[in-house]
């Protein structure tokens, strides 16, 4: 299924979460990366003041509250159930095996050029375009 | 007040996810997928992010100390070792299939409930695995 490029909107949108990660740097002296903030969350570790369950509860009530004033302009299109479940286990535990992932490597390590991030980034990236490849092109699954 | 700065960090963050179409697995998978309707929406994320937060890393290095946190948790250089590379490796498979990585999909819980729970309850099951098998 298409989707609409939308450079604009994504650009916004990417500077909005480039200002949060710019605030996790400056204000708190913390990556902003969500497999560690979910596996500490989870680990009932914290963090000072509590920050990483507020940081997440910010994220889920940010999206809500703007989807009464402004409905998704991308709409929301997912797979099946299966390929959530097994995307779900894969994303579960390379994340944690490989320490991070589009937030954490992607935004705040490539902003901090820290060679880790940036050979995880091509790493996820190379093995993601072959598995879309593979599963739209070959398999013909079409999602 | 420290937590009340990271539900706003986390509320902006959220938010920047919805507004750059992020939230929509059907737009990661066509950012993806060259050979298709190719959608290079993620880049623009990428290209707008990133500088922004370099410059708050900047500020953070030339200041030596964070503004709210009495230290800087920030992880050092580290090796380029087999875990990073097999890891991330994983993940990248797990993002192609399912369209989804976990800040987009934990920002989207309360709108997609159906869709988001199977993915998020698998995604702690592999984290387990993980905390299990090298915990």
């Amino acid at each position: 299924m298409m989707t609409e490029f939308t450079p604009f909107l994504s650009l916004g949108g990417g500077i909005l979460i480039g200002l949060a990660a710019l605030g996790g740097f400056l204000l708190f002296g913390r990556v902003l990366g969500m497999t560690g903030i979910l596996a500490n969350t989870l680990r009932f570790d914290f963090g000072e003041a509590g920050w990483r369950p507020m940081f997440l509860i910010g994220l889920v009530l940010g999206p809500l509250v703007l989807s009464w004033v402004m409905p998704s302009p991308h709409g929301f299109q997912a797979p099946g159930v299966v390929a959530l479940i097994v995307g779900g286990l894969l994303v579960g535990y390379g994340t944690r095996v490989g320490s991070g992932c589009t937030s954490g490597h992607g935004i705040c390590g490539i902003s901090r050029l820290s060679k880790r991030s940036i050979v995880a980034v091509c790493t996820f990236m190379a093995t993601a375009f072959v598995t879309v490849f593979v599963t739209r092109h070959l398999l013909g699954v079409v999602s | 007040m420290n937590r009340w700065v990271a539900l706003l960090l986390g509320a902006l963050f959220g938010a920047g996810l919805y507004i750059s179409g992020m939230t929509n697995p059907q737009k990661i998978i066509n950012f993806l997928d060259v050979a298709g309707h190719w959608d290079l929406s993620l880049m623009f994320v990428m290209g707008g992010g990133i500088p922004v937060a370099a410059m708050g890393y900047v500020l953070l290095t030339r200041r030596g100390k964070p503004v709210l946190f009495e230290d800087s948790q920030i992880p050092g250089p580290g090796l380029i070792d087999r875990p990073l590379v097999i890891g991330s490796a994983i993940f990248g498979v797990g993002w192609g299939i399912a369209g989804l990585c976990p800040g987009p999909a934990f920002a989207s819980i309360l709108l997609e409930p159906m869709v988001i729970l199977p993915y998020l309850v698998a995604l702690f099951v592999g984290s387990l695995a993980y905390e299990r098998l090298h915990g």
